[in-house]
C-alpha cells in the first residue's frame, strides 16, 4: 500500500525529537510503527511528519533499582521485556508481553508505543493501571510524571500532549499479579481482558469495557466479580462482543485475573 | 532519501520517497521478489524478512527506517542454487500448498532455528504465529521444521 506523502525525521537526542514535534502540529512520533503504519495505510491516520524514535538510546532499557522498582524506556520492545532478567521482578510485564501478537509484532511493537496509542483493545493500559505504573513525559520545558490511572484519557488519547513524548515508565515491585483476556484467536485481539494486583486489597483494571481502562477494587479476589458487576460498566457492541456479553467477560476475567493474582 | 541497505550480501544505494514501505524497496526497487504481500495490513507475515538479525514483517517498516541495515530474505538463504537444510524439509514434507506463504514461513522457521536450534513443539508453532497460510496447510509446515529441529 502506498502511504500518503510524509515527511521523515529521525533525531539523534529526544530534545532534537521534541523540538520536531511541538513545531510541527502534524508531527507524530514513531515508535515501533505495528500500529501507526497500519492505521496510516488505512488513512486512518495522516501525519505531515514522523519523528522516527528509533535510534533514540535515551529511550531504550530497563533499569531494576535497589527497591525493585523498574525504569521501563518508552522504545522497549515486547520482545525485550519478555527476555530481560530485570524485567523479572515483576514477572507479569513478560508474561503479558508474550501473548501480544506474534514474534514480528514484539520485536517491533514498544511498551510505549502500546500505551501511548491507547487502543481500548490493547493489552498494556489496563496492566499499567493495575500495577500502579507512574508515566514520565518529557515536554520542551519540563517533565512530569502521571500515575497510569491519569494517563489514559480517551480512545487514543492521553495525557501525552502535541509536542511531548513519553519517556519511561515506573514500576514498583511486586509478583501477585494476574492477567487474563478473552481474544480473536489465540493472542490475538482482546475482545474483553482484565489485569490484577493485589497488595493486600485486590485491584483489577478492566479493558476493552470502555475508552479507558476502568479500576475496579475489592477487599478479596473472591468479592472482585460483583465489585465489576456493581461497577455498572456500560462496555460498546461490536461484531465479536455485545454489550451484555462484555460486561459477563468482564467479571468472569475480572475474578480469573484475581485468583491467578492472589495464588502467586 | 537516500538509503542504503546491504541484502544477502549486497549493497543497494537508492532514492527512495518516505512513505516507501520496506517491501515495496525490497520488490519494486531492488527486484527482490521472493518477499510477498499478503494481506498488507500487518497480520499475514508473507513479508517477513530479518533486518539486522530481527525478524519483522516488512510492510511494517519504512524503507528509510532500514537505512544502514543488513538485511536477509527468502533470496539469501540457499547458496549457488543448494536448499538450506531448512527449505529441503518443505519440499520433503510437502509444505507448501500453493506457496504464497512461504517465504514468510522459510524466514520466521530460519529466525527460530538460529535463535533456538532445539525448540520445542508449542516453540515451533508460537515461532510460526505470525505467519498465515490461507490454504491452512499447517502440520507439514509445522512438521518441516520440527524435521530439523536438532
Amino acid at each position: 500500500m502506498l502511504l500518503r506523502e510524509v515527511e521523515y525525521a529521525k533525531p539523534g537526542s529526544v530534545a532534537h525529537a521534541l523540538e520536531l514535534l511541538a513545531a510541527n502540529d502534524g508531527a507524530r512520533a514513531l515508535a515501533g510503527g505495528q500500529t501507526l503504519i497500519n492505521v496510516m495505510k488505512a488513512r486512518a491516520a495522516s501525519p505531515d511528519m514522523l519523528v522516527d524514535l528509533n535510534g533514540l538510546e535515551e529511550l531504550r532499557g530497563i533499569e531494576l533499582a535497589g527497591d525493585g522498582t523498574l525504569t521501563i524506556g518508552a522504545m522497549t520492545t515486547y520482545t525485550e521485556l519478555v527476555q530481560s532478567a530485570e524485567a523479572k521482578a515483576r514477572p507479569i510485564l513478560g508474561e503479558v508481553c508474550a501473548t501480544i501478537a506474534d514474534v514480528q509484532v514484539r520485536n517491533r511493537g514498544t511498551i510505549g508505543g502500546n500505551v501511548c496509542s491507547n487502543d481500548p483493545t490493547n493489552h498494556l493500559p489496563p496492566l499499567m493501571v493495575a500495577v500502579g505504573a507512574r508515566m514520565t513525559i518529557a515536554g520542551a520545558n519540563r517533565e512530569r510524571e502521571v500515575p497510569a490511572e491519569e494517563f489514559f484519557l480517551g480512545v487514543y488519547l492521553t495525557a501525552v500532549g502535541q509536542g511531548e513524548l513519553l519517556t519511561r515508565i515506573s514500576i514498583p515491585a511486586g509478583k501477585k499479579d494476574g492477567f487474563a483476556a478473552v481474544t480473536l484467536g489465540a493472542d490475538g485481539t482482546c475482545i474483553c481482558n482484565a489485569a490484577a494486583s493485589v497488595n493486600g486489597a485486590v485491584r483489577v483494571a478492566l479493558g476493552c469495557v470502555d475508552a479507558v481502562p476502568v479500576l475496579v477494587t475489592a477487599d478479596s479476589a473472591g468479592g472482585i466479580a460483583d465489585a465489576v458487576r456493581a461497577a455498572n460498566l456500560m462496555p460498546p457492541s461490536d461484531v465479536h462482543a455485545s454489550s451484555e456479553y462484555r460486561t459477563h467477560l468482564a467479571a468472569v476475567l475480572a475474578r480469573r485475573a484475581a485468583e491467578e493474582a492472589a495464588a502467586r | 532519501m537516500d538509503v542504503t541497505v546491504t541484502v544477502n550480501g549486497t549493497t543497494y544505494e537508492r532514492d527512495v520517497e518516505p512513505r516507501k514501505l520496506l517491501i515495496h524497496l525490497l520488490r519494486d526497487d531492488l527486484d527482490l521478489t521472493g518477499s510477498h504481500i499478503g494481506c498488507d495490513t500487518g497480520n499475514c507475515g508473507a513479508c517477513s524478512v530479518i533486518v539486522d538479525g530481527v525478524l519483522v514483517k516488512s510492510c511494517m517498516l519504512l524503507a528509510v527506517q532500514a537505512d544502514g541495515a543488513s538485511i536477509e530474505t527468502v533470496e539469501g538463504l540457499s547458496e549457488d542454487g543448494e536448499l538450506t537444510r531448512l527449505q529441503q524439509a518443505f519440499n520433503e514434507h510437502h509444505a507448501l500448498q500453493c506457496g504464497y506463504c512461504t517465504p514468510g514461513m522459510l524466514m520466521s522457521a530460519t529466525a527460530l532455528l538460529r535463535e533456538k536450534p532445539s525448540p520445542s513443539d508449542d516453540e515451533i508453532k508460537k515461532a510460526l504465529q505470525g505467519n498465515i497460510c490461507r490454504c491452512t496447510g499447517y502440520w507439514n509446515i509445522f512438521e518441516a521444521v520440527k524435521s530439523v529441529a536438532k
